[in-house]
């Protein structure tokens, strides 16, 4: 089983170092084989992995494979190892078998662009650092891959660098995201500082023998790492970058900004769970950011009109969910719920590139319209997607993972219920801004024409990305809803098991009945809101969009203004009045003098004869004068 | 035969010297120059004279031949740039050859 696992992720990197290398010399059915070759190679080596692992599971169910020492020094001998258990395998999994699809339909889609093997070249590099990240078996190596994703992404938001907005957008991303990945440096620091150990499991056990629960080091730490989870996740209140993250082409959003790199935090917390369990104030802060974060995230999509912008804020939106379940203590949860968005989210961001292009860059979702009929197939997809991100009940994938969310918050503890009624406030605002954007998008009258249809190659990831988004969440259902324990028996030898579960039957049952009451209402609403044509619309449009509220949703709650006056023009205006370096005032003090020096002594240099016979006359007067009388 | 007192050889001497230089500081024409820079050398072989004199030696007078040859070529040397300066500068103002300032 270990003999091949290397492969995965080297694949990926050695397409990267391939295109990167000959990527411009090369044709392009060349480079797109290369590249989305290499990954699928990976996801099929993936599968054949998982088939394996489970077929026999390793004792212990889980294996490290050590390559090589990276380096010694001082105590700290991280190895280039990898770590497969069932949390890394899913992550794989997911990665590779997603990322394929993507790179398949970008071979499509890119077809046009002039930097066609640079995109797949970034978009393989960005596949290897990720499955770097998932099997990392030890903190260092997991930065290396949280790096490098990160990178990937700056490349890929700016990957059409000539507009200087998208620019502009790659940076705000890299820097907003480096925030966190400083914090996230200072608490590997401390753990090695404390623990002495970056190993991952050496970590969970040290930790746990050596920090009692509350401690702390141990909230220190865990707040270290969330804050690194905070960015790269895009959480409140470092959510700002992924909004404009949507400058990038929509198969980038699709991967990186949808179903993989953003779930990173969501990942590492999950990885790190020990610590998390050590430090309940931080357990809590999570499961409060997550609600907050969903609350706000879905207020400001269901005040935007780019089709992108809506499905970056629901992206936060359900990374909220993921946080609030980690929060809660359900670390299976969370994972499921990353695996079903991985699927309908990218789903609906490859749906949503194919309207963009046959649209010819058409992002305003009130300039779409009567799409049902011109893409079918776009449509049949795009709704099952739309639908699941809904958590429509009983036939999506999201309501299954939403629903073990929403119950597993609402046992776990005193703050259960009030996060549980965010929970579905946050539900209720997904429900209205996913069928507002479906309405808008697919009913009434055409308005613009359609003027490019999709090809097989670009159908065929979206149809099964469309299966799965239905079908997914019956690997795990609730009790009363058939009881299918096969996730949360898959992760439970590294997560352990469902998590708060309610109390008795009839509590479960109540809450499978609100959550699916409230879906309904949910569907009911937007229909009377945004579903009888495009001007009824338009109509419940204008009273948000014209008042003061809209433009505060719209603006995503004025967090990139206050941003600006907080630290950007303050960090501006101290790099203006300090341009001329205050540390420089000494050594440019030493230059003054010696310029002022020199001008003194240029000055005796005046060029005439007669000057310097006097000077040297009086010079030779005084010097005789001094020899004679001293 | 009574000797002319060394002292009064040296100031002579002295007078010489420093007339040579007031010419060598006060003049502009180059070749009023170079007669100064005469006067001032003639001035220091008179003193090498008196001082052989003094002591009853002959080093002064050898001293002094050599000063008369080092004369003659500085002249020469001294001579020719003063033609290239006229032809450069079409002047013999020392001054107006003050191009190398700063």
């Amino acid at each position: 089983m270990t003999t091949f696992l290397w492969l995965i992720p080297v694949l990926p990197l050695a397409g990267f170092a391939v295109l990167a290398i000959f990527g411009r010399t090369m044709p392009r059915r060349l480079a797109a084989a290369i590249g989305a070759g290499s990954v699928g190679v990976s996801a099929g080596l993936a599968v054949i992995l998982a088939v394996r692992f489970l077929g026999s599971p390793p004792p212990g169910d889980a294996l490290t494979v050590n390559f090589w020492t990276w380096f010694e020094a001082g105590g700290l001998r991280p190895g280039i190892a990898f770590h497969l258990d069932s949390l890394s395998l899913l992550f794989t999994l997911v990665v590779t078998f997603v990322g394929f699809l993507i790179h398949l339909y970008s071979t499509s889609f890119m077809s046009g662009d002039d930097g066609y093997s640079r995109f797949f070249a970034y978009m393989n590099l960005f596949v290897g650092s990720m499955l770097v990240l998932v099997l990392a078996s030890n903190l260092l190596i997991l930065y290396l891959g949280w790096e490098g994703v990160g990178l990937c992404s700056y490349l890929l938001i700016g990957f059409w660098f000539k507009e200087p907005a998208n620019v502009r957008a790659a940076e705000k991303a890299f820097i907003v995201t480096r925030v966190g990945d400083t914090a996230l440096a200072v608490g590997l620091f401390l753990i090695f500082s404390r623990l002495g150990t970056l190993d991952i499991q050496e970590v969970a056990t040290r930790a746990a023998a050596e920090w009692p629960v509350g401690s702390t080091l141990a909230i220190a730490a865990a707040a270290l790492l969330l804050g690194g989870a905070l960015g790269k996740s895009a959480q409140l209140p470092l959510q700002t970058w992924l909004p404009d993250a949507m400058a990038g082409p929509t198969p980038v959003s699709a991967l990186i900004h949808a179903a993989t790199m953003v779930t990173a935090g969501v990942y590492l917390i999950a990885r790190m769970h020990v610590i998390f369990e050590l430090a309940p104030p931080v357990r809590l802060a999570v499961a409060v950011i997550g609600a907050a974060t969903l609350l706000v995230a879905g207020t400001s999509a269901l005040a935007q009109v780019d089709i992108k912008r809506i499905l970056a804020y629901s992206t936060i939106s359900q990374i909220g969910y993921m946080f609030l379940a980690l929060g809660a203590g359900a670390w299976s949860a969370a994972i499921f719920h990353f695996f079903t968005h991985a699927f309908f989210k990218a789903l609906l961001f490859l749906g949503a590139g194919v309207i963009i292009i046959g649209l010819e860059e058409e992002h305003d979702i009130f300039k779409m319209g009567g799409l049902r009929k011109e893409l079918p197939l776009v449509f049949w997809t795009f709704l099952a997607g739309a639908a699941s991100l809904a958590a429509v009940p009983l036939v999506t994938a999201g309501f299954y993972s939403k629903e073990w969310i929403l119950s597993a918050v609402r046992a776990s503890g005193p703050t259960g219920l009030w996060l549980w009624f965010a929970g579905l406030a946050g539900a209720l605002l997904t429900v209205l801004y996913t069928f507002r954007m479906v309405f808008a998008v697919f009913g009434g009258q055409v308005t613009n024409p359609v003027r490019r249809r999709p090809g097989t190659v670009m159908a065929v990831p979206l149809v099964l990305l469309g299966v799965f988004s239905l079908v997914a969440g019956f690997l795990e259902t609730p009790r009363v809803l058939g009881n299918l324990p096969f996730f949360s028996r898959l992760l439970r030898p590294v997560l352990g098991g469902r998590g708060p579960e309610p109390s008795g039957t009839a509590q479960e049952i109540g809450l499978v009945v609100i959550s699916v009451a409230v879906v309904l209402a949910g569907l009911v609403l937007a229909w009377l809101l945004y579903g009888r044509g495009p001007k009824h619309g338009r109509a419940a449009e204008s009273v948000g969009g014209t008042s003061r509220a809209g433009g505060f949703f719209f603006s995503g709650w004025g967090f990139d203004w206050a941003y600006d006056r907080l630290f950007v023009r303050p960090l501006a205006w101290l790099a203006r009045i300090n341009k001329n370096d205050v540390v420089d005032l000494p050594f440019r003090g030493l230059a003054g003098v010696a310029n002022g020096a020199h001008a003194a002594l240029a000055r005796t240099q005046t060029g005439r004869l007669r000057w310097y016979a006097a000077s040297i006359a009086v010079g030779a007067a005084i010097v005789i004068a001094v020899a004679v009388f001293l | 035969m009574s000797a002319v007192p060394y002292e009064a050889v040296l100031v002579v001497a002295g007078i010489l010297f420093v007339l040579g230089l007031a010419g060598l500081v006060a003049r502009r024409n180059l070749l009023f120059v170079l007669v100064s820079l005469e006067i001032m050398i003639n001035a220091t072989g008179l003193a090498f004279i008196a001082a052989g004199s003094r002591w009853g030696r002959p080093d002064g007078q050898v001293v002094f031949l050599f000063i008369l040859a080092m004369a003659a070529a500085e002249v020469s040397v001294g001579l020719a740039l003063l033609l290239q300066i006229k032809r450069h500068f079409k002047t013999l103002d020392s001054d107006a050859a003050g191009t190398m300032k700063g």
